[in-house]
């Protein structure tokens, strides 16, 4: 049982922890799981979090930055003031918990669609977008020279990957080759500037309440690249969650978040952001098609994994109103 | 030629069991589950309906926008091949209208409920 462990070494870096309890799986693939338990404390209990890899599961999927730094990168964000838990511990091999991390438990909501629709976020929703652009703003300038080692991906080696990611699965679509084409005659080259991207800030890896963003998830796509990333992905249309004429999340438009962005003292460059909106689109329409691969190929053969094969044509949709907009 | 009723027929019938009296039995991740199922049989008697009529008129674009026949998925194939050679882009008649034409029907089957469909299916009426 997980609470022994956790128990045992809550105790070694926790001053007056006695235990642990509620330890419940939140969520978990076979290489990492998320678990929420609270520790037994004196002064009451304490919400936590354990994200792990379990024991043999040492290696990370390429594309990921592994927990270690993950655990640094949502640290250094705490640290400077980018809505974000606080890591209590990295796991040690005295733990028996395997690679990853212990962090305090934010509470709040991450389900987009609640987010979108309950009456709890009402007053929060319409500040979002902008509250996005100001909190990317801060990330972006986190300083690089304490990241944690991170692959380095510019728009020309994204787009070489997902072209070979798309041919890999054997899978014609011409929409998709439309869009392979529009990304290389709209390539923008090396970026300005390089920063710290997220890789994967959107709808759904937030934690929400009513006051606003308190936390930001997720951080295993982490890398070195193009600030602008993060801004045209945040708009992709799969993560508007039906509200498609709110770019930003379903919360707000392309000017709020913008806004916030160089209020906080960034410059934004909105045909890069374009670009990296294509790009995300097209990204999540090919992981799409990967999972229909892993159902096919793979043990995993649930009905959830075939059914998001048959949601890469809403990628296609979306590519089409981006690139081919009829009416106009 | 196979008896009746047809696999439309005989897949609704499993939906309707599965949703109206199964539905109210269960509840948690398994009702999670017994959703996906349900929205997998709805699409499946989605494609049976609509397949072959947008097949049809899917091939006969590609015809015609290719200049050779063949089954749908060999078009297919062919005409993704000319667009990653740049043999066929927006500049070619009949092209973006051909993607969204055959996009349409997909989302028709796939996912009706999606958003930007019914964006986009209001400009055809």
């Amino acid at each position: 049982m997980i609470e022994a462990e956790l128990s045992r070494s809550v105790a070694r870096w926790c001053s007056g922890a006695s235990g642990v309890t509620g330890a419940a799986k939140l969520s978990g693939g076979a290489s990492q799981e998320t678990w929420r338990f609270d520790i037994v404390h004196p002064d009451g209990p304490i919400g936590a979090i354990l994200r792990r890899s379990p024991k043999g599961y040492g290696a990370a999927p390429t594309r990921a930055a592994g927990l270690a730094a993950e655990a640094q990168l949502m640290q250094l964000a705490y640290e400077a003031g980018v809505p974000s838990p606080r890591v209590m511990h990295v796991l040690v091999p005295e733990d028996d918990l395997g690679t990853g991390f212990i962090m305090q438990r934010v509470e709040g909501e991450t389900i987009a669609r609640k987010i979108l629709r309950d009456d709890e976020y009402a007053t929060a929703r319409p500040r979002l977008a902008r509250q996005i652009g100001d909190i990317l703003a801060a990330l972006h300038r986190l300083p690089q020279d304490r990241l944690p080692e991170l692959r380095s991906r510019g728009a020309t080696q994204e787009i070489a990957e997902f072209e070979r990611d798309y041919r890999s699965l054997n899978w014609p679509k011409p929409v998709f080759e439309l869009a392979l084409r529009w990304l290389r005659d709209h390539d923008p080259g090396p970026a300005a500037e390089t920063t710290l991207v997220h890789g994967d800030f959107r709808n759904g890896n937030l934690i929400i309440g009513a006051d606003g963003v308190r936390a930001v998830l997720d951080w295993e796509l982490a890398h070195l690249g193009d600030p602008m990333e993060d801004l045209g992905w945040v708009c992709v249309n799969s993560w508007r969650f039906g509200e498609i004429d709110k770019p930003v999340g379903g919360f707000g438009t392309r000017e709020e978040l913008f806004a916030g962005y160089e209020a906080a003292g960034r410059k934004v460059d909105p045909a890069r952001v374009k670009f990296w909106e294509v790009m995300g689109t097209l990204r999540w329409g090919i992981m799409c098609g990967g999972m229909m691969q892993r159902f096919r190929e793979g043990p995993d053969h649930s009905m959830e994994r075939a059914m998001i094969g048959r949601r890469a044509s809403e990628t296609e949709i979306d590519l089409l109103r981006l690139l081919v907009p009829r009416g106009s | 030629m196979q008896d009746e009723p047809t696999p439309i027929e005989l897949t609704k019938a499993v939906a309707d069991f599965l949703r109206n009296d199964i539905t109210p039995l269960i509840s948690g991740h398994q009702a999670f589950k017994l959703r996906v199922a349900v929205n997998i049989l709805d699409l499946v008697t989605r494609q049976l309906t609509q397949e072959e009529g947008s097949d049809a008129a899917e091939a006969e674009r590609l015809r015609a926008l290719l200049g050779m026949d063949g089954s749908v998925t060999e078009l297919n194939r062919a005409l993704a091949e000319r667009i990653a050679k740049g043999e066929i882009d927006l500049a070619t008649p009949g092209f973006a209208e051909h993607l969204w034409a055959t996009t349409m029907d997909k989302l028709a089957v796939d996912q009706p409920n999606y958003a930007s469909y019914k964006r986009e299916q209001g400009r055809n009426s």
